[in-house]
């Protein structure tokens, strides 16, 4: 079983949802980006998504676009994120690490060679925001091939017609995106979410993570009565924005994924 | 391959050979294929067509005039050098005449909110002139450096009752925008129609703005062909996302006696990091919902482009002239700042027309290439917008040499 099935059957067993956490690699340095990484189980993530930083990220939002600045500008690089990752898995080997972000960089890097690295550091999933299906034969299915994860994101506007072709060739979970709109936008009611969730499950035995939108603990803690994981990205990406110092960078973080974390686990499902 | 065509593409993917596709997030492939259908049932209707002809003619202004520079002829003593005068649309550039195309389709879909970027101003001022004309409310993306230079152009999208909204991100200029204009659309995706400016963007929109930019090399055969009796030995048009010059070159890329030269923007020189010749300085990436060359560093991050002129400044080309490079059917060159400059000025004073810094390009590549070709030679260069906007950064360059 890989690491994500493996961390999802357990949690199924303890009956409750995923806390999966995104942060930026490189943000806003590489050294408090590790740092941050490596304390993010301990402060209760399940699943972490590990960004990729990209000049020009056209599906986020204000906070996470500055992430990726900030990464870039500190010399962050595809190269540099897949090391994080190797430096993140010589202590940790059961949570799982899903590689986010945009197709260029990996375009560029040469995709055999970016997913020969990515299993060899460690690497469970890839999350890739501009490969739809209909490019699959590019990046997903050479992953798959590999033994790594492909993600696929669900929207509010992927209608039954289409939600097979887009479920059918994912694996490990299916992200779905609860608003249409960019990272850190506004955030969907909890009926949308309630009704999402019993579409999907129609089409998929996948678990179903919900994002977008998702700040709070108390918001946290009403997804997680509802899917099986709860991503939050942007909320743990301002604690980096406002912190004066990589301590206080880590510190905010890991006490905002400390909080999450106890709400998800007290939602019972 | 003998009966190879050039003027099939793009496939049904969207795809001209490597070259195109639909990169996009998820939230947008059902709006974009939604786009597709609706897009290939218009050009198979009547009533659509019968509209749009007749915008083209009462509204835009069409067919213009396919004019021959007897003066720059006389003074480069070579080719005879034909200008095909988009500059004299309604708004004063070739931009208008895919506007108007894609506000009939909004309209057809039932879209009630229109969006766009733009870098010089000129798509901004066309989207804002038709959605003016058709009642819709309109928003134009716009990076604050273009909006520095193209001060003109923002007052002109506003007495059109647009809003423009800057964009700070990267450099402030058309990437940005569009990225912008995306997460706009991705945020309002029930009523809102993504007017995009060039052939770029995913598919269909590639394919769909040269077709609607395809009535400029139409009508330049036609007129060519009465005024000649043949068609013409070259063609020239500047390249930024490429919308004039594949509207020029699209009639013509399966006649092989005719050359078709695509010039990109050098800026300061293609050897230098400030240009925006992707075709010339870049390398096949993904970007903005379609693969195609691009300017970019080596951990695929996209790198500034420069130009002297904001509608060139982008670090990316539209796929379908991805691809015309890459089999060799169009030659693409670059013009640095300096020579299009030079040219800007030798078409004020030989043929009292002041043409857009962008076609001045193509202009610059022309008068390279006229001297040492003979006298029976014939070359239609687009003169795609005019330069009234440009005032501002040529006083800039010229000081007080003027």
């Amino acid at each position: 079983m890989s690491r994500l099935e493996t961390r999802f059957a357990q949690l199924k067993q303890e009956g409750r949802a995923a806390l999966v956490t995104y942060t930026t690699g490189g943000d806003p340095d590489y050294a408090t980006s590790l740092a941050i990484l490596k304390g993010l189980p301990k402060a209760g993530a399940d699943v972490i998504e590990l960004g990729m930083p990209f000049t020009d990220p056209m599906a986020d939002g204000p906070a996470i676009q500055a992430a990726a600045l900030r990464a870039l500008k500190s010399g962050q690089t595809l190269a540099k994120t897949l090391n994080m990752v190797r430096e993140f898995r010589q202590e940790e080997s059961e949570t799982p690490l899903v590689l986010m972000g945009y197709y260029n960089p990996i375009h560029r890097y040469g995709v055999e060679r970016f997913l020969a690295e990515a299993k060899d550091a460690g690497v469970d999933g890839l999350i890739v925001v501009d490969l739809p299906p209909e490019h699959d034969a590019e990046l997903c299915d050479p992953a798959q091939a590999v033994g790594i994860d492909f993600i696929r994101l669900t929207t509010p506007t992927t209608d039954n017609n289409r939600l097979p072709r887009v479920l059918n060739s994912s694996s490990g979970f299916v992200y779905y995106v609860s608003v249409a709109g960019v990272t850190g936008a506004g955030s969907a009611t909890t009926e949308h979410i309630e009704h999402a969730v019993t579409r999907l499950r129609q089409f998929t035995q996948l678990p179903l993570c919900v994002g977008f939108g998702i700040r709070t603990p108390e918001q946290a803690r009403v997804v997680a009565q509802l899917a099986d994981g709860v991503v939050v990205g942007s909320a743990l990406v301002d604690q980096i924005a406002k912190a004066n110092s990589s301590a206080e960078a880590v510190e905010g973080v890991l006490s905002l994924c400390n909080s999450l974390a106890e709400a998800v686990r007290s939602a019972r499902r | 391959m003998t009966d190879m065509t050039y003027s099939q593409g793009p496939d049904a993917q969207g795809m001209f050979g490597q070259f195109g596709g639909r990169y996009v997030a998820e939230t947008l492939m059902p709006l974009i294929l939604d786009l597709e259908r609706e897009y290939t049932a218009a050009m198979k209707d009547q009533a659509f067509l019968d509209e749009l002809a007749y915008f083209q003619r009462d509204y835009i202004g069409r067919p213009n005039p396919l004019y021959f520079a007897e003066r720059l002829t006389e003074h480069f003593g070579g080719a005879k050098i034909y200008l095909k005068r988009e500059e004299l649309n309604h708004t004063g550039a070739h931009k208008i005449n895919n506007c108007i195309g894609q506000i009939l389709l909004a309209k057809r879909m039932g879209k009630t909110r229109i969006i766009a970027e733009t870098g010089a101003g000129m798509h901004g001022v066309a989207t804002a002139t038709v959605a003016a004309r058709f009642g819709l409310p309109c928003v134009i993306y716009m990076g604050t450096t273009d909006i520095d230079r193209q001060q003109a152009n923002v007052f002109r999208m506003k007495l059109l009752g647009a809003t423009v909204i800057p964009v700070t991100a990267g450099t402030g200029t058309l990437k940005d925008a569009m990225n912008e204009a995306l997460r706009d659309w991705v945020t309002n995706v029930a009523d809102t129609f993504y007017l995009i400016g060039t052939v770029a963007g995913p598919h269909p929109y590639p394919a769909m703005v040269r077709d609607f930019q395809a009535v400029i090399g139409r009508e330049a055969k036609a007129q060519i062909l009465e005024k000649e009796g043949r068609l013409p030995d070259s063609l020239i048009a500047c390249v930024g996302g490429g919308s004039n010059a594949m509207g020029l070159f699209h009639e013509f890329v399966d006649d092989k006696d005719v050359a078709i030269i695509g010039v990109e923007a050098g800026g300061h020189g293609v050897n230098t990091s400030k240009h925006a010749a992707s075709l010339n300085g870049g390398v096949p990436g993904v970007l903005h919902g379609n693969r195609t060359f691009l300017l970019q560093d080596d951990d695929g991050q996209i790198t500034d482009a420069h130009s002297i002129s904001a509608g060139l400044d982008y670090p990316g080309i539209g796929p379908e002239h991805a691809w015309l490079h890459d089999v060799k059917r169009v030659e693409y060159v670059p013009i640095n700042d300096d020579e299009a400059l030079e040219a800007f000025h030798a078409t004020c004073r030989l043929e009292g027309i002041i043409p857009a810094l962008e076609s001045a390009h193509a202009l610059a590549e022309a008068y390279k290439r006229a001297p040492t070709l003979p006298k029976d030679h014939i070359m239609i260069v687009c003169l795609s917008g005019r330069g009234d906007k440009d005032m501002q950064t040529v006083m800039s360059h010229l000081g007080d040499k003027l």
